[in-house]
């Protein structure tokens, strides 16, 4: 049982406060991914539950015990870095066995260990070589293996594929979330990159600025963000925001965007949103799928109208185009052959289900 | 497409000869290889002279011939240096004296440099340029409070420390231990802060990431400093000079000038054949560790 829990954390390097309060609590055997922008503290929250940085508030605990004040070798983790950290001296046998041997782990325990890591990320056959003559990828699996060989209560991952290529990054990142399915321990997984989030976590928690902006299963957060930060981190390419306007018209709701385009407000929430009729600041999140190419059936919520696009980029199984509305770019992803063409008009289909309507003063999706 | 064609043809040919990088490279490299030979005939100079010098009988230096040429070449000087006791003795003694000032200097300034380095306690950092600061003051400013601080000791404690070779251990760390410091400062500096973190979680202390991790990766850096702190202890000469006065205390630098020197009578045959003898133990230091000390042993502990 590893539970890691993390209560009112602080992080204070000298008066900057890097992490402000965060509240955490992972379960046994889950995939936790800590995402956001360099600089939100995501980074210092691993390193605090690793011990490598001393926490200046607040309660870590590990299995239910609190770990504040204990030394990274006896809180039982592991931890990958983002530029691996092998011990260049050291073959990828003793790079692997190396923590086993300081704590006097008995010698066939250790070999057997090894193996059965090293068959599992499938580096057999690299036992022998020092890490200098291994590739990125394989010093990342070295890396990796030196951390399953512990057999942790808790396995940390700092941004481990980062310095990869892209092609290698997805290769990895399928092999990262194999070896979890098999091995089964909590992990704690950093990044910046939000794919990387959505597609290994099994919750994700979206940091910002030394606090958890809100934690959901990837899913969670891409289809109900609770802020606009999440609702525009989450996503690729961002959701569309598009200042506008609450306007009451004959018992339903629209939401205003200019002069000539109003949309309705589908009608389950009329009650939710009524407060912030003719109220300033407010904003209109879309994700660009949402924003499509118009067809002849239509769908309830579904509302049409036209655009002059100024820029088109083919993306082959769907094309993006961008246009201004009220002047913000807003970006929709029709079908290739929709016929879209740059300074053209063209007719387009908001899907105003999958609005979300954000409070700009506080950031709230309401 | 034929008119694209036409213009192909019609277009100036490139002046190979002129500016091509091969070309340029060329001349590059005539050009290293001049000044390197005019270097090593600057530098091989010396030990040449010395060579026929010390190849040469006494008549022979005296006689008025072409001085860098040997005409009737003799081991005499090298036989007679040998065979007298006092040049083992000064040998024994620079032996002795190096390998004790480079054993106590490497231990003192690796773990100096370690916590220096990676434990960031409180003045670490004004240690670290403290440590450089000491190594700026001249040892020709320093050998008198040196002599101070020597009959200080005798009169507080009766121990006599000047005018005996082993005193020299004491004194030679004074200049090695903060250059080796610095060096090692430098070099545990570039090992990537990921490396001792790992050891860290992999359960290491302190002294293992020493001693498993920092030692073995900074070994050219090591190897950098011994070959330094060798150098140093063996080559001194103002300190064996104002500190040890008989001949049976003496290191060779000293010991070839005060005994092969007497009155206006320079004995030069076995002076310049002490010299070399002299320069070979720092010369075999190097050629056997050279491949060391080049060799990049960090690569492949991080990205690069």
């Amino acid at each position: 049982m590893a539970q890691v829990s993390l209560r009112k954390v602080i992080k204070k390097y000298d008066e900057v406060l890097a992490v402000r309060g965060v509240d955490l609590d992972i379960a046994d055997k889950e995939f936790i991914v800590l995402v956001g922008p360099s600089g939100c503290g995501k980074s210092t929250t691993l390193r605090m539950i690793a011990g490598l940085e001393e926490i200046s508030g607040g309660d870590i605990a590990i299995g239910g015990d609190v770990v504040n004040d204990v030394p990274p070798k006896d809180r039982d983790i592991a931890m990958v870095f983002q530029n691996y950290a092998l011990y260049p001296h050291m073959n990828v046998y003793e790079n692997m066995s190396f923590g086993l041997k300081l704590k006097k782990t008995p010698r066939q325990v250790i070999d057997q260990r090894v193996k059965q890591a090293a068959q599992i990320l499938d580096i057999t056959e690299l036992l022998d070589r020092k890490p200098k003559q291994l590739s990125g990828g394989q010093r990342q699996r070295v890396a990796m293996g030196r951390a399953i060989v512990r057999d942790p209560k808790v396995f940390l991952f700092d941004e481990p594929l980062s310095n990869l290529d892209a092609k290698l990054r997805v290769q990895m990142r399928t092999e990262i979330k194999k070896v979890h399915q098999k091995v089964r321990t909590t992990t704690v997984y950093v990044t910046h990159d939000q794919v990387e989030a959505m597609t290994l976590a099994d919750r994700v928690v979206v940091m910002n600025a030394g606090l958890i902006e809100q934690v959901g299963t990837p899913n969670d957060l891409y289809h109900s963000p609770a802020t606009k930060f999440v609702a525009g981190f989450i996503g690729s390419p961002a959701m569309n925001f598009i200042p506008c306007q609450l306007e009451q018209a004959a018992g339903a709701l629209r939401v205003r965007l200019n002069d000539k385009l109003a949309f309705p407000v589908p009608e389950g929430r009329t009650s939710r949103y009524s407060a912030y009729v003719g109220k300033p600041s407010l904003v209109l999140g879309l994700r660009p799928e949402h924003i499509a190419e118009t067809r002849p059936h239509t769908e309830p919520n579904q509302h049409d109208f036209e655009q002059v696009i100024e820029v088109v980029e083919p993306m082959g199984m769907e094309t993006l185009v961008y246009f201004t509305i009220g002047g913000a770019e807003v970006c929709g992803r029709v079908n290739p052959n929709a016929g879209a063409t740059a300074n053209g008009a063209m007719k387009l289909r908001a899907d105003l289900s999958n609005m979300h309507l954000i409070d700009d003063t506080t950031g709230k999706v309401i | 497409m034929a008119n694209a064609a036409v213009a192909t043809a019609g277009a100036p040919t490139r002046p190979v000869r002129y500016g091509s990088i091969s070309q340029s490279r060329r001349w590059a490299l005539r050009w290293s290889y001049f000044f390197l030979v005019l270097f090593a005939i600057f530098f091989l100079m010396p030990p040449f002279y010395m060579l026929v010098t010390a190849l040469k009988s006494k008549e022979e230096i005296a006689a008025i011939t072409n001085p860098w040429w040997v005409y009737s070449p003799t081991l005499s000087n090298f036989i007679e240096l040998l065979t007298q006791n006092q040049y083992l003795i000064f040998f024994r003694n620079s032996a002795l004296v190096s390998i004790c000032v480079v054993v106590i200097t490497m231990m003192i300034s690796v773990i100096a440099a370690f916590s220096l380095a990676r434990m960031k306690f409180w003045g670490s950092a004004a240690l670290a340029t403290g440590v450089f600061l000491t190594y700026l003051i001249p040892d020709t400013l320093l050998f008198i409070p040196l002599f101070k601080m020597m009959t200080f000791v005798r009169e507080l404690t009766g121990v006599e420390l000047v005018n005996h070779w082993w005193t020299l251990i004491i004194i030679y760390p004074t200049l090695t231990v903060p250059f080796c410091t610095w060096i090692m400062i430098g070099y545990f500096a570039s090992i990537p802060k990921e490396l001792d973190e790992a050891a860290l979680i992999d359960g290491a202390t302190w002294i293992q990431t020493l001693t498993k991790i920092f030692i073995p990766v900074a070994l050219p850096g090591i190897i950098a400093a011994t070959i330094f702190c060798f150098t140093v202890s063996w080559a001194q000469f103002l300190y064996p000079l104002a500190f040890t006065t008989s001949t049976t205390e003496l290191v060779l630098p000293v010991g070839i000038v005060t005994t092969l020197i007497k009155g206006d009578v320079f004995n030069w045959g076995q002076i310049m054949a002490g010299a070399l003898l002299g320069a070979a133990p720092p010369l075999i230091i190097y050629a056997f560790l050279m491949d060391y000390y080049i060799a990049g042993l960090t690569a492949g502990a991080t990205k690069g």
